[in-house]
This record gives C-alpha cells, sequence and structure tokens, in this order.
C-alpha cells in the first residue's frame, strides 16, 4: 500500500528534513527528495550557499536511495513573502517571515508542485503532529517543547494539512540527530539554520538598509518627550528591544516602547518591567481556524515563538478578525508577529497581531 | 528507464569498452617516451588521430587531442584571439552557442575583445546576411556552430565558410553534435578551426579533438611539455583517443543506415504524440534539423515539473543548462530565437535519439509523455 503512496519531502540540506525523508523511506513509502530554491544569494565571489545546500540535498538522497530534484520558486517567494515582509517593515511592524513562507511557499506552491508529480502527500521536517481521527484532522504540538513549530503553521487549513505528513513530530531534536548519526547520514553534524532564511548570517541592519531607505530620527520618553538620543531608522527597532539603543547612564536600561511613523520618533522608557511595555489584549488579524471554533471561548496563546503559553479569552469579531483578552498584562506585543492559539496539545490556529490594547484604548505608538 | 538524452551523453558501446581495457592494459607507455613502450602507445595514439584526421579530410598534423569539446573550444577561441590581435579584436558568434563558447567570448570580452552575438531566427538558424553585416575589417574570428545542441538544427556552416573566403577572419565550427551524423569535410568547406567530442557518439568522455588548419595561427592556452605540438601539453590519454577512434569508425561505418534509423524513430516519436492527441510545438526548423534532437513545447506544462514527471515515468529528457542549486534556467537558445518573453522558453523540453532507442521504446516514451502532459494540462 506504502509502495504506492507518493510522498514529496521538502528538504532543505538540513538534518531536520534529511530525516524526515529517511524515516518515510523506513515506513516504505515511495518517497521523493526535493529542493526549493526560493531566494538567489549568489555572492561576489558566485558562490551561493543553495548550492551547497542542494549538494547536501543530494549526497543524503544517494545515501537514502531515492531520487531527488529541485524546484524554483523565486518568482512567487518574491512576490508572496519578501514583499509582504518589506511592506511590513514599511509600516513600523515586525513581520514574520516564516509563517508566510509556510502559507504560500512550502504548503501552497510547493504542495501544487508535489501533487503535480504525482504526490499524495508533502512532508517536511517541522517538529508538528497531524491528527487523524474520523476524517476531523488536527494540527498537534511537536512532542519536543523546545522544537515545536506549530507557531510558524498556523496559517494552515484543514485542507492543506490533509495532504501533508510531519514525520519528527513524535521526535525530539536529540532523538533526530541521534537516528541520523546512526544512519551515519551526510548532515548528521550540520549545524542547524539560524535567523530568517534570505539573510542567514548576514547583518539584518545591512540587509534591510539595501532595500528599503532608512531615516534617521530622534529617539525619546514616551512620558516626557524627552530626547535620548537618535536612532538609525524605525525599522530597525523592534517593540521591547533593549540591545542598540546606545543610551548610556546609570539607573535601569532602556527599552524601545512604541514608534511614531508621522514624526519618525522612537520611544524608549528605562526598566524591564516599564508599564509602557504592557498590554491587556489586542486585535489579530487574517485569523485562520484549522477547525471551527466558538465565537468566544477559553485558550491558551503564543505571541512569539518559544514564548509560553498564556490564558486569554478569544472573542470573533469578523471572518477574519479576533479580539484576545489576557488573564494577565502580557509584556511587549509586537504587531506583525503572529497571535497563536491551542487547546492543550492542539494548534487552533492563528492570526497577525495588528492593534494592541490597554485598558480598552489602543496604544497608539504601538501597531 | 528509456534513455532520450544522447545530446546530453551516451553509453560506451560494449566492444569498444572491451577494446579499450585490453588497449589499457597493453599500453601503457608515454608517447612522448623513446623507447619501445613509448613508441607502441605513440603508435596506436597516431592511428587514432590518423583516422579522426581523415574523417573530416583534414591531415594528421592538424588534430589536437583534448580533454573534450569545452576545452577544444577554449584553445580553438581563446587562443585564435590571443595570436591573432595584432590584426584585430573583434569577433562574431551567436546568442545560442554552447556555454562553453559564450563564457568564453564573455571571457575575452573582459580582456578587452569586442564580441558581436548574432540574434537568430526563429527557424533557430543563424543569417548569414547578418554574419556578413557584423563583419569588419577588425574581425579576427567568427564561430558558430554547426548544429545547434537544443534543437538540433543545422547551421548556415558552408555559407559562412564561403562568406569569409575574402576576409580575413579565421571560421571556427564547435561541432560536437554533428559529428558523426553529417558528412564533414573541412578543406572543401573552409572550415580553420572544427571542435569534436567522443562522448556524443558512444565513445568515452574525457578525449576530443580540435582540429586546426595549417593556415591558422593559434597560441598555446596551457604551457608545459612539447605534447600536441605543444599546443596542448600534457601526457596523452593514449585509451581514450583510441576509445574515441574506435566510435567515430563505427558511427561512420554506420552513418547512412544511423540516419535513416534515426529519421524513422523521430517520425515514429512525432506521430506518436499526435496520436495521442496532446498540444504541441517543435521549436525550430524540422527542414534543417538533424532527426536526432527534437525540441518540443509543450503548452500548459512548466519544464522543469515535465523533466521530474518524465524521470518519476521512467524517461530521461533534459532542457536548456541547469541553474544554480539543480534548478533550471529558461534555454538561451531558445531566448535567441523567441526572445525572452515567449511562453515556449518556459513549457519546452529536448529529447534525443540515439544507440539506445528503437520504435519500441520511442513510442513508449511518447505514449508516457503524453499521459504527464494529460495531467499537467488537466485532460486527463
Amino acid at each position: 500500500m506504502k509502495q504506492n503512496t507518493r510522498v514529496v519531502v521538502g528538504m532543505s540540506g538540513g538534518v531536520d528534513s534529511s530525516v524526515a525523508a529517511l524515516l518515510l523511506k523506513q515506513q516504505g513509502y515511495d518517497v521523493v527528495g526535493v529542493f526549493m530554491k526560493n531566494w538567489d544569494d549568489t555572492d561576489e565571489h558566485g558562490v551561493c550557499t543553495a548550492t551547497l545546500d542542494y549538494e547536501d540535498v543530494a549526497r543524503v538522497c544517494e545515501q537514502i536511495d531515492i531520487p531527488y530534484y529541485s524546484v524554483n520558486f523565486e518568482k512567487e517567494y518574491w512576490d508572496k513573502v519578501f514583499t509582504y515582509f518589506l511592506d511590513e517593515y514599511k509600516k513600523g511592524r515586525t513581520p514574520n517571515p516564516d509563517v508566510m513562507c509556510n502559507k504560500e511557499i512550502k504548503f501552497k506552491a510547493f504542495l501544487d508542485y508535489a501533487l503535480s508529480i504525482g504526490a499524495e502527500y508533502v512532508a517536511t521536517g517541522h517538529y508538528a503532529r497531524i491528527r487523524r481521527t474520523n476524517g476531523k484532522i488536527e494540527l498537534l504540538r511537536g512532542v519536543d517543547e523546545q522544537k515545536d513549530q506549530t507557531y510558524f503553521l498556523n496559517q494552515l487549513t484543514s485542507d492543506v494539512l490533509r495532504k501533508v505528513l510531519f514525520p519528527l513530530g513524535e521526535l525530539t531534536k536529540a532523538e533526530v540527530r541521534q537516528i541520523a548519526r546512526k544512519h551515519r547520514l551526510h548532515t548528521a553534524d550540520k549545524k542547524d539554520s539560524t535567523g530568517i532564511c534570505f539573510i542567514g548570517e548576514k547583518d539584518f541592519k545591512k540587509f534591510l538598509s539595501e532595500y528599503l531607505p532608512a531615516q534617521p530620527g530622534l529617539m525619546k520618553t514616551l512620558s516626557t518627550n524627552e530626547v535620548k538620543g537618535e536612532h538609525d531608522g524605525l525599522m530597525y527597532y523592534t517593540i521591547g528591544q533593549r540591545h542598540g539603543l546606545g543610551i548610556g547612564g546609570s539607573g535601569e536600561p532602556w527599552f524601545v516602547v512604541g514608534k511614531n511613523l508621522e514624526e519618525n520618533v522612537l520611544y524608549v522608557e528605562q526598566g524591564r518591567n516599564n508599564p509602557y511595555l504592557y498590554s491587556d489584549s489586542l486585535i489579530a488579524t487574517d485569523v485562520n481556524w484549522i477547525n471551527e471554533v466558538e465565537d468566544t471561548f477559553r485558550c491558551t496563546a503564543k505571541f512569539r515563538y518559544r514564548q509560553k503559553d498564556t490564558p486569554v479569552t478569544v472573542t470573533k469579531l469578523d471572518d477574519d478578525r479576533v479580539l484576545v483578552e489576557f488573564d494577565e498584562l502580557q509584556r511587549a506585543i509586537t504587531p506583525g508577529q503572529a497571535a497563536v492559539f491551542y487547546d492543550g496539545e492542539v494548534c487552533l490556529g492563528g492570526g497577525t497581531i495588528d492593534k494592541v490594547m490597554k485598558n480598552n484604548e489602543q496604544l497608539r505608538y504601538v501597531g | 528507464m528509456i534513455y532520450l538524452d544522447h545530446a546530453a551523453t551516451t553509453p560506451v558501446h560494449d566492444e569498444i569498452i572491451d577494446e579499450m581495457y585490453q588497449v589499457e592494459r597493453e599500453v601503457f607507455g608515454n608517447p612522448s617516451s623513446l623507447h619501445a613502450f613509448g613508441r607502441k602507445a605513440k603508435a596506436y595514439l597516431n592511428r587514432a588521430r590518423q583516422f579522426l584526421a581523415e574523417s573530416i579530410n583534414a591531415n594528421e598534423n592538424e588534430i589536437i587531442f583534448t580533454s573534450g569539446g569545452t576545452e577544444a573550444n577554449n584553445l580553438a577561441v581563446i587562443g585564435t584571439a590571443l595570436r591573432n590581435q595584432h590584426r584585430g579584436n573583434h569577433i562574431i558568434t551567436s546568442a545560442q552557442e554552447h556555454h562553453a563558447i559564450i563564457h568564453i567570448m564573455n571571457y575575452l570580452q573582459k580582456l578587452g575583445f569586442h564580441v558581436t552575438y548574432l540574434r537568430v531566427n526563429e527557424d533557430g538558424r543563424v543569417d548569414v546576411n547578418d554574419v556578413k553585416r557584423a563583419l569588419t575589417n577588425q574581425t579576427i574570428l567568427v564561430s558558430i556552430m554547426t548544429v545547434n545542441n537544443e534543437t538540433g538544427v543545422k547551421q548556415p556552416i558552408e555559407e559562412i565558410a564561403e562568406l569569409l573566403q575574402d576576409h580575413q577572419a579565421y571560421f571556427h565550427t564547435d561541432a560536437v553534435q554533428a559529428y558523426s551524423l553529417l558528412d564533414i569535410d573541412v578543406k572543401k568547406t573552409g572550415i580553420d578551426l572544427l571542435t569534436a567530442s567522443a562522448h556524443k557518439l558512444n565513445g568515452p568522455k574525457g578525449i576530443g579533438f580540435l582540429y586546426v588548419s595549417e593556415n591558422t595561427p593559434i597560441q598555446q592556452i596551457q604551457f608545459g611539455g612539447l605534447q600536441e605540438r605543444k599546443k596542448r601539453p600534457g601526457t596523452e590519454n593514449v585509451v581514450g583517443a583510441y576509445g574515441f577512434y574506435l566510435a567515430a569508425k563505427k558511427a561512420l561505418e554506420n552513418r547512412k543506415a544511423n540516419f535513416a534509423r534515426y529519421v524513422r524513430l523521430n517520425r515514429l516519436f512525432l506521430q506518436t504524440l499526435e496520436d495521442e492527441t496532446i498540444e504541441f510545438s517543435v521549436n525550430g526548423s524540422r527542414e534543417h534539423a538533424i532527426p536526432t534532437i527534437l525540441n518540443i513545447s509543450f503548452p500548459g506544462t512548466r519544464t522543469d515539473v515535465m523533466l521530474t514527471n518524465l524521470d518519476l515515468e521512467g524517461v530521461a529528457a533534459s532542457s536548456g543548462s541547469a541553474c544554480t542549486a539543480g534548478t533550471l534556467e529558461p534555454s538561451h537558445v531558445l531566448e535567441a530565437m523567441y526572445g525572452k518573453r515567449d511562453e515556449r522558453i518556459h513549457n519546452s523540453v529536448r529529447f534525443s535519439f540515439g544507440s539506445l532507442n528503437d520504435e519500441e521504446n520511442v513510442v513508449e516514451a511518447a505514449k508516457r509523455i503524453a499521459i504527464v502532459v494529460k495531467r499537467l494540462t488537466k485532460q486527463d
């Protein structure tokens, strides 16, 4: 049965997708490895990390004896992910391109591609699980709490998840490395990639300045409008940021608490627990529910990756907007990031943080 | 698996492999050595050289063995340009040449040479009048391939050679796809430099030759010993050259029969696609094309998706050239023919016939192709 079921594995050249392909092959599927080239990062020496990663994909696929190919989504990635990424920064927000990449590329363009080469499923090396019960599809957190990636998968619909396999969901990262080493996979000890894929190890500020003009301006306190220094351009800062402000002097450290786009002013306040950093509710847009939910319900939520869940009450405002009220004040909620909702181990879906509020009033300089 | 990619490379004939093994065991000497071992190796090398020279009506001393087509092209183009720069700095080629010409030309531009890349028409042919218009008194070299490797279209090399009879420019042709299938006479045609490679005609990889006419001065671009009259230093690949000779001999002896067989397979393949009622069109002139190469556009598909599907269905074909990270770049040949905005540069596949094909597997391949096209264009 499984030998007639074709699964296309999205392979990045990293250890996770290598092991994902290996496990599916061991389970007896007809596995095809495909490398996605989404970004042209050829440097001045003609070196392109994608080429090196593709060579790793080739080596691993040779080892586990599956055919491998490459597909180019540079245009799709530019149009759907990178354009959005820049637009959000222009608006002074902090976007999450990984969420968008999963929604538009890995589980849309790539899924379509996989189906067009006869696949029944696409698989990736994400740390997440899918529960299939009597036709109901649910997205579950990965067993490895440290690595759980459902936060980035919140925009997937049940129709999409129906065609997806996550072979690593039941494993920890350590176990994945162990499996890779046991099978002497070429990528067993390859370093994990960090940061945003198209920026890689490069300097984020420098990268962004190549695409968006930076407008330096004043740094002021929000409470007293006192000038504390200058900023390099609002897009380089994110709410709650402490480092890189360059405000000296004694006392508690300074934090970014807001951005005034009209006046090009960055607001800062002193103290990790400064009240200006705190909010009690938010409005999220572009909300996706993996399965139907009530109009108002209690659940837990994450407002950034690797944050602990916090209890909230969610109220639908319309088809794709919700009000999220926190049981306890939350620190440094950042517009542009995802708000993702959970019921125990089940990921219910999520949306993009649009407005942040306190005492029923929108925080004017946040989002 | 059905192999329809003979323009990329071909398998070495079994009997040639056997004979090459035997030669490698018995004849290990260095042809430059003065003792019996060296003389024996040199005799084998020269037997190959003599046959290959005669196959294009050249003299033995006009054949330089190289590691293959790419090296022969480098020597031909760079060697001629550098040696003749006192007479001019202009070179003419076409935009549809193999990368082993285009990228050499790009390099020469960096060295200060002026290069004209001629457009080709929708038939996939260079117009000899364009060559004529591009010629100046500074032109020292014209390099136009004999047969295009992606479309199979034969170029008007006879007319170009004739045009250049009264001009100082030397004429080079990359005949890698044509050699052994078309009758080539460098003297009669007036070709000054010609590139050929063994692995396209069921010979071994790693061996090719450059024909350089006695009257064409070129500069060596690699330095070392005195081999190949100093034009290509380095210990000769004796067994490779010998394998090249054996493969060329076999191909030339069967040239007419092979040609007729490929015409039949080509027709059968196209007829099967038509019978399967899928939409397709052949890129480039069929009238001027060799029968072993068919470049076909399938509207509503994407080249990379087609090739992946075909491979998974057991049909090996290809398209332009591989780009970074295993992806494909749009064919520069089809771009030269149709411009950058034409759909055909994104939905075409090259099929090339050869020794591994017969009527049965060509029909079977066409049927599998039809299945894939129907699936991708939602006709099934």
